[in-house]
């Protein structure tokens, strides 16, 4: 959905599903996955909708992601770290995780 | 009788009060359904949706047959809601926990059973105590600090927020007239009918329902009647939508139909619905993280407080005027506990212009006076 | 990075949020000799409209524009103010006696506040249309976030569509990194023209008369902008196509990205829930806090500035920033040396000539801010509009009874993007004034923290016993 102006200068390899994906060091885990390509990071606990990030500012909660294990996590708050393993999620949390 | 616009004013458009027009409405009774605005102090909004029995009637053992009639009721009251509204209240009664996090706190649950169970007249409810491992074979993620709980296969629940919402949906069906921003200012008895006056102009009606919870305290002396009430205030946490996780509610903590957690069960002496104390909704997650140690990471979206409707004794008050007849005020806490109660069997009541003494003595506010006296 | 451990327990000063108004009230007040802490959410501060501004992979000032670079003065000012400034701190308790709720990577902290200044700006102001939470439907903040601070533009075929000055500016900054703009879907009523001439002598004297008007022309010599009345976006699983109605003629196109945008409105949540009175603004159609000449609000210590007080865009919110941090440093210490507030009120006076004829032009349609049908209105719990509409067809008078019967409101945003919406809509049901109908009563958090965290606040004695029983 989004592409990169310029090649990042500084890469970080980050994990989405189990697919890597490149992103700029200073990109937030949304951002990182809107310029990967990655068309929506969640489905919603009503009624399994997909859903991507819509404000990108912290108040929508539409991008909520798994990183690193925990769960309901706000993608465009979070700055991506080399080796973080993002997945996406589906419908409501799983407890425990 | 007057020419009244309506046979029965209901006021308080809560819980009791929307159980009982509906109950009313079911007999053929033209009813008003009274109501304030949108920051009404509300309990319906702020309950814990649990219809409940164990330890129900501690102090007055006619309490505890009335909590289990209604609970024994619930399945057929919810079946008709839906039947009319095509709206699934969601009443499940697979039984219910009292999780104790100490030795003292489950010797003090043991105490007080048994003292319930001691009174003459009381009905069985079959509540027992179990040990960690027997509650852990059917909640598998307590934590190891649970060392035990009570349980009543009686105990049950429901989605609260959507019973409101079904009861206003079945009241608006049957044609009871609903009429938000009419805080009653007074109620007077002229020739033979009740005129209830409010902001909006007066309602005059046959019969009188007094269903406005702690509010009964100002608008039963009007017609006769008491209400001594005693609001406290209650807090409840809620959580995201998570996967089914926890098949009982326990009486503290339980998982709703859509997923979210809600734990509470506070008790404070305040009468702000506003306000809300931070360090006890702190306990209140501390001891949900002990008791269930997965809910750690689990994120709180929202919390809650409300005005308890209570009684000084905690009791219902079920009373009929002496000296205004047709007038009639309920008051309890257990406004989802009873609803079935209140539908099925209070309305009717009503509807034929007096009480069930069999049924309902036990409720009157006139224990008050007993216990002055003694 | 800042962790929750690392800071005191008690600050003169807290101030919740870093753009315009956080950073230069932080700034002034610390060189005042108060001591502060500024708490923003985000991984860098700068806020929205200087988003990125220590960070940005966007060289070229072109691009931004030269209104977005004076954003790095700001933040170098609080920077070298002395002021401790920690980002990723997310604030969600704030109450009346000042007693803030902050967490830091997953650790709550209660931080005790002499003065509190909120400064947690403005949001955009829901947008919903019948299929505005497909994925490839956004924002256009998003979009500009997306291009300032991580240097990505849109791909595909892009639209935007809506009304207000940051469309345009949006539009611009795009199509100056290079980025093609299939259209412009304009949906100013043409009657807000009309309307808006008797403000039109003011804001030829304001400093966005001739920027606007060249941002007007850079972005219509390079896109097609096509007026509308109706609009609404469709496909499986993202988006694929919108329709939308010119001119009495009904279209449809194939699209990748649609940017939505129809003005911002303050961020009331963190006030509304530390018990700040708020009022309805008729002219902006949003809620807004309720503040005397320093922006202090109804409860005492607790200020609001920036555009949380009341829209007025970034300049002004610096100088309100600085107005409201005089204040809060007269009251701490009286002997204090601060800038003349006078001046400051004035360039705020400056600041905010021009808004009235931006209000009034850029005043959404009703056809866009009251929806119909099965358009989703809750995006966390997916209420409709027509389930809203029913309900106050039998009686129900407002957001709060609303919440209770539909979970409107309930999800983790917390009504941010529904708010208005429900207020609009009831009003419009009962034929009555936003302002008598209402808003949600918000309470701590927030924004959500977890459960550990909030169990690991301090507890008191009577805390405890209120639930241990």
């Amino acid at each position: 959905m989004f592409k990169r102006l310029d090649e990042a200068a500084s890469i970080v390899a980050i994990e989405v599903d189990g697919k890597t994906v490149r992103a700029r060091s200073g990109d937030t885990v949304a951002a990182a996955m809107l310029a990967g390509g990655i068309d929506h990071c969640r489905t919603t606990p009503v009624s399994g909708a997909p859903r991507a990030p819509y404000c990108l500012m912290g108040v929508c909660f539409e991008c909520l992601v798994t990183i690193d294990g925990v769960g309901s996590r706000q993608g465009c708050l979070v700055p991506v770290r080399d080796g973080m393993r993002v997945e996406t999620q589906q419908g409501k949390r799983e407890v425990g995780r | 009788m007057a020419a009244s616009d309506y046979d029965v004013a209901v006021v308080g458009g809560g819980l009791v009060g929307a159980a009982t027009a509906w109950g009313l409405a079911r007999e053929g009774c033209r009813v008003a359904l009274l109501d304030e605005g949108d920051r009404a102090v509300r309990a319906s909004r702020g309950n814990f949706a649990l219809v409940w029995v164990q330890s129900k009637g501690l102090g007055l053992a006619a309490y505890a047959g009335w909590t289990v009639r209604s609970s024994n009721a619930w399945a057929g009251f919810a079946a008709t809601l839906k039947e009319e509204t095509g709206l699934d209240v969601c009443f499940q009664r697979p039984g219910g926990f009292h999780l104790a996090l100490s030795e003292r706190e489950l010797e003090a649950r043991a105490t007080t059973l048994k003292r319930l169970h001691n009174q003459p007249g009381i009905v069985d409810y079959r509540t027992e105590i179990l040990d960690h491992s027997q509650v852990a074979k059917m909640l598998p993620d307590i934590g190891r600090e649970v060392v035990g709980a009570s349980y009543c296969p009686l105990d049950g629940h429901v989605n609260s927020l959507r019973l409101f919402r079904t009861l206003h949906t079945a009241l608006h069906a049957r044609g009871v007239k609903y009429l938000p921003s009419h805080r009653v200012g007074n109620i007077s008895r002229e020739g033979g009918e009740f005129h209830l006056s409010t902001m909006q102009g007066a309602v005059r009606a046959g019969r009188v329902a007094l269903a406005a919870g702690n509010a009964n305290m100002r608008l039963a002396p009007m017609v006769g009647l008491e209400a001594p009430m005693k609001p406290e205030r209650g807090q409840i946490v809620v959580t995201e939508r998570l996967r089914p996780f926890l098949h009982y509610p326990v009486v503290t903590l339980r998982q709703t139909d859509e997923g979210t957690v809600m734990i509470g069960d506070s008790k404070e002496e305040s009468t702000d619905p506003a306000g809300l104390t931070l360090g006890v909704s702190a306990t209140e997650a501390e001891r949900a993280v002990r008791q269930f140690p997965l809910l750690a990471n689990v994120n709180v979206v929202r919390t809650w407080s409300a005005i308890r409707v209570m009684t000084q004794d905690g009791f219902p008050i079920y009373d009929e005027s002496e000296t205004h007849p047709g007038a009639f005020v309920l008051c309890c806490h257990s406004g989802v506990t009873l609803a079935a109660n209140h539908a099925l069997t209070v309305a009717p009541m009503i509807a034929r212009g007096a009480l069930d003494k069999m049924l309902v003595a036990p409720f009157s506010a006139r224990r008050f006076h007993v216990q002055e006296a003694g | 990075m800042t962790e929750a451990s690392n800071f005191a327990s008690s600050y003169d000063l807290v101030v919740i949020g870093g753009g315009p108004a956080g950073l230069a009230a932080a700034a002034l007040a610390s060189r005042a000799g108060a001591s502060t802490v500024l708490f923003d959410e985000n991984p860098d501060i700068g806020g929205q409209i200087y988003r990125g501004i220590t960070s940005t992979p966007i060289k070229s000032h072109a691009v931004l524009g030269e209104d977005y670079w004076a954003g790095a003065a700001l933040a170098a000012e609080a920077k070298a103010s002395g002021a401790l400034i920690v980002t990723g701190a997310t604030v969600w308790s704030l109450d009346p006696s000042r007693l803030v709720g902050v967490s830091v990577a997953g650790k709550a902290r209660m931080i005790q506040a002499q003065r509190v200044i909120i400064a947690t700006g403005s949001l955009e102001r829901p947008f919903p249309l019948p299929g505005w939470t497909l994925p490839g439907v956004m924002t256009a903040g998003a979009a500009q976030t997306a291009l300032k601070a991580h240097g990505l533009v849109p791909d595909g075929r892009v639209l935007l569509a809506g009304c207000g000055p940051l469309l345009w500016l949006l539009a611009a900054q795009l199509l100056r990194a290079g980025t093609k703009i299939e259209a412009i879907l304009d949906t100013t009523p043409r009657s807000n023209w009309l309307r808006a001439l008797p403000h039109l002598p003011d804001f030829l004297l304001s400093s966005y008369w001739s920027k606007g008007l060249a941002l007007l022309r850079e972005v219509k010599a390079k896109v097609p902008v096509i007026p509308i009345q109706r609009l609404s976006a469709h496909g499986e699983g993202k988006l694929q196509h919108v329709e939308y109605r010119s001119s009495g003629k009904d279209y449809r196109r194939r699209v990748d990205m649609l940017l939505l945008h129809q003005g911002v409105v303050p961020n009331v949540n963190l006030a509304s829930a530390a018990g700040v009175a708020h009022r309805w603004n008729e002219r902006q159609l949003c809620l807004e806090p309720v503040l005397d000449v320093d922006f202090g609000s109804s409860v005492p210590g607790i200020a609001v500035a920036g555009d949380g007080a009341g829209i007025a865009g970034g300049a002004a919110a610096a100088e309100r920033g600085r107005i409201a941090a005089i204040a809060a440093v007269h009251a701490l210490r009286p002997s204090a040396s601060v800038p003349d507030p006078q001046s400051v009120r004035q360039r705020l006076q400056r600041e905010e000539l021009g808004r009235g004829f931006l209000d009034t032009l850029y005043r959404p349609a009703d056809a866009f801010r009251l929806p119909e049908g099965e358009t989703i209105v809750c995006r966390c719990e997916e209420v409709t509009a027509k389930q809203i509409h029913d309900m106050t067809a039998m009686g129900c008078e407002g957001p709060n009874q609303m919440k209770a019967f539909l979970r409107c409101g309930m999800g983790p945003c917390q009504g941010r993007l529904c708010g208005l919406t429900v207020t609009e809509l009831i009003a419009a049901g009962r034929h009555a004034r936003p302002a008598d109908v209402g808003y949600y009563r918000l309470r701590p958090p927030v924004k959500p923290i977890t459960l550990a965290e909030l169990a690991s606040l301090p507890i008191s004695e009577a805390e405890r016993k209120a639930v241990e029983r």
